[in-house]
């Protein structure tokens, strides 16, 4: 089985986050960016599938400007077999949207035949969570989303699901759609040597063309702000301050 | 414009808040229909109905419906979505896993987590885990959202709205469940709760973590946790607070050996009184704590219990 896993390059998780001043967005120039931490979940779980002997090849696929190429090189040297990077934007503040993502990807399944998506349940910036979904409704495929367990049975896959409540198993039936959530696993650090080896791994550019996609925007950035910011606190010295502090605002 | 509310309905029981919450958000957009789905819908049907705010109530009883799986579900909603603008419904993890299926079946982008309604177009959502607000206008013809419940007040009762029955669409039958592991608990539910008390990997210990509970008894609060204590197994996933778990925003939130990373803050920092509890006197979290207590948890908690 083919294993198809989509990440993104954003903005790496310990960067502190800038809005820029003209309120058109947030400043992605010269900052640190990384693999989706929910990607890297996701990447770990093929390549432990394909130890297991339940996949035989992992395709990873980026979608965005050029430099996600050094994504796909990461997702490579953890183990990936081949990638595959669809440059739909020149800017790297131009976000391409989930509808338009899974469309392109949608193409890319019809192409590669995989047997399982294995994809992020959410990308850190812009936190749309839908990607997955939507492949999922596009290619009429069943979902299995923000799994924690996943256990690939024959025709049929057994995800346990982070739910509201608590956990969720479900069978679905395959070729799935599984998106994944932080404690399915760890994921492990490229060495140096596969590091290296990712380099002379295949990666093929394509562009959203290539697909007949039309990346356009649906939703139309008015403006990017600031939160508003929090009242200064106090530090208080003792139990009994603060016990007194919660009492005169009326909390307990 | 109408506009059709997906109510969050769990083994035929309506979630009133978050469903009331949504009805909120969704009367600024137009009337209210609300949808109740599952294998067993008509009891919550009749509870929406009322909802201060709902026009209309449409009940679907189906067997595929139950326990809330995507498929079934998002076909419902497509089947019946040319009567309406905007699709809506409250931000659980049922919604998240239902509407971008449904937006991609309408061919329409979903707009995740929004915290305010501009107009019927444009809608403000924290991006970022909360660094950024996005003020975003959709260009398309129907608008399929989730709404953030944290920032909306429950829609009061007094409603009296029609109640119709439909039946359901057809079952793709692509996934079966297979069983719910759902912890029972007597505390009120985290994301409606006027008090959380969490614990974070300061607290050391399943056994330990205990002494959270207590407290948050003690002031009849809801038990939350960060992300490392919920790895670290002191706590069940759906206490999780932040980014990638639940967001609340009660009267009071304690938060106790929780250093404050941003993926917490993101889903605590709207709370209306922030306590710290933290024996690192630099940790981050006093940076949005309205009242701070660098101390030892293992002296502080006991002593809190005791004098409050
Ligand atoms: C700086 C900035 C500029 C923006 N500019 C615009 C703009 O000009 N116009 C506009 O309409 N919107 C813009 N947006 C908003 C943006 O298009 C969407 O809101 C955003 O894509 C939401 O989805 P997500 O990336 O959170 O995807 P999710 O659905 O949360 O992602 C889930 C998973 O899908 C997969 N995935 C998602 N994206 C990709 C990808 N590109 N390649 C491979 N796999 C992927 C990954 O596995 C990921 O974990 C902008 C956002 C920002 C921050
Ligand atoms: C993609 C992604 C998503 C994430 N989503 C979330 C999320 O939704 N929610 C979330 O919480 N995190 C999330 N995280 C993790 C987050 O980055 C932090 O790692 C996490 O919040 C840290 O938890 P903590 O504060 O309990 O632990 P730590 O950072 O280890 O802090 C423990 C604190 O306890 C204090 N302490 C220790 N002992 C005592 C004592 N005896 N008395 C008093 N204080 C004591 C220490 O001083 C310290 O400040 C996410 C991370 C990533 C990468």
């Amino acid at each position: 089985m083919k294993v198809l896993v989509p990440v993104k390059r954003v903005i790496d998780y310990n960067v502190k986050v800038r809005v820029k001043a003209d309120g058109s967005g947030v400043d992605l120039a010269n900052v640190k960016m990384s693999m989706n931490p929910f990607d890297e979940i996701a990447v770990e779980e093929a390549i432990r599938l394909k130890e297991a002997g339940k996949a035989d090849e992992i395709v990873v696929v980026s979608i965005g400007v050029k430099q996600a190429q050094e994504t796909l090189r990461t997702a490579l040297a953890m183990g990936a077999d081949r990638a595959i990077l669809v440059v739909a934007a020149d800017d790297v503040h131009t976000d391409i949207e989930p509808l338009a993502v899974a469309k392109i990807l949608a193409k890319v399944v019809e192409e590669e035949q995989p047997g399982l998506v294995l994809a992020g349940k959410q990308a850190i910036d812009n936190d749309m969570n839908a990607t997955g979904q939507m492949l999922s409704a596009l290619l009429g495929w069943s979902q299995g989303t923000f799994a924690s367990e996943l256990d690939i049975d024959g025709d049929n896959a057994v995800v346990t699901r982070e739910v509201d409540g608590g956990l969720q198993t479900i069978k679905v039936k395959m070729p799935a759609i599984v998106t994944v959530d932080l404690r399915l696993n760890e994921p492990r650090y490229a060495s140096l040597p596969n590091i290296m080896k990712a380099k002379k791994k295949p990666l093929d550019e394509k562009t959203a063309d290539d697909y007949g996609v039309d990346v356009s925007p649906r939703l139309e950035i008015i403006s990017t702000t600031e939160p508003a910011a929090r009242a200064a606190g106090i530090i208080v010295g003792s139990v009994d301050e603060l016990v007194g502090k919660l009492k005169e605002a009326g909390a307990v | 414009m109408a506009v059709l509310l997906l109510a969050e309905v769990t083994d035929g029981a309506l979630a009133l808040d978050a469903t009331a919450k949504a009805v909120t958000a969704a009367a600024k957009l137009g009337d209210v229909t609300v949808l109740a789905a599952g294998a067993s819908a008509a009891a919550a049907g009749e509870e929406a109905a009322k909802i201060a705010g709902v026009a209309k109530v449409l009940v679907a009883e189906d067997a595929s419906l139950g326990h809330r799986l995507a498929e079934p579900t998002a076909a419902l909603i497509a089947s019946l979505a040319s009567d309406y603008e905007h699709i809506v419904a409250p931000a659980t993890t049922d919604a998240k896993n239902v509407l971008p299926r449904v937006a991609a079946l309408l061919d329409v982008m979903v707009i995740s987590d929004v915290s305010g309604v501009v107009d019927g177009n444009t809608f403000e959502r924290p991006i970022y885990a909360g660094n950024a607000v996005q003020t975003v206008k959709s260009n398309d013809a129907k608008k399929v959202i989730s709404f953030r419940t944290s920032t909306f007040d429950a829609a009061g009762d007094g409603g009296s709205a029609s109640v119709e029955t439909i039946s359901a669409a057809e079952n793709p039958g692509l996934s079966e469940w297979v069983e719910d592991k759902v912890a029972a608990s007597d505390r009120p539910e985290l994301t409606s709760a006027g008090v959380v008390v969490s614990g974070g990997r300061g607290v050391g210990s399943e056994e330990d973590f205990k002494l959270i509970e207590g407290l948050a008894d003690k002031l009849g609060a809801a038990v939350g946790a960060s992300r490392a204590a919920v790895d670290s197994g002191y706590a069940p996933n759906d206490w999780q607070v932040g980014q990638t778990g639940k967001v609340v925003a009660p009267e009071l939130y304690v938060a106790i050996g929780i250093s404050g990373a941003i993926q917490h803050l993101a889903g605590m920092k709207d709370s209306k009184i922030i306590v710290a509890i933290n024996k690192d006197e630099e940790a981050p979290i006093f940076q949005v704590a309205d009242y701070g207590l660098v101390a030892d948890l293992f002296d502080a908690v006991p002593e809190l219990m005791e004098k409050l």
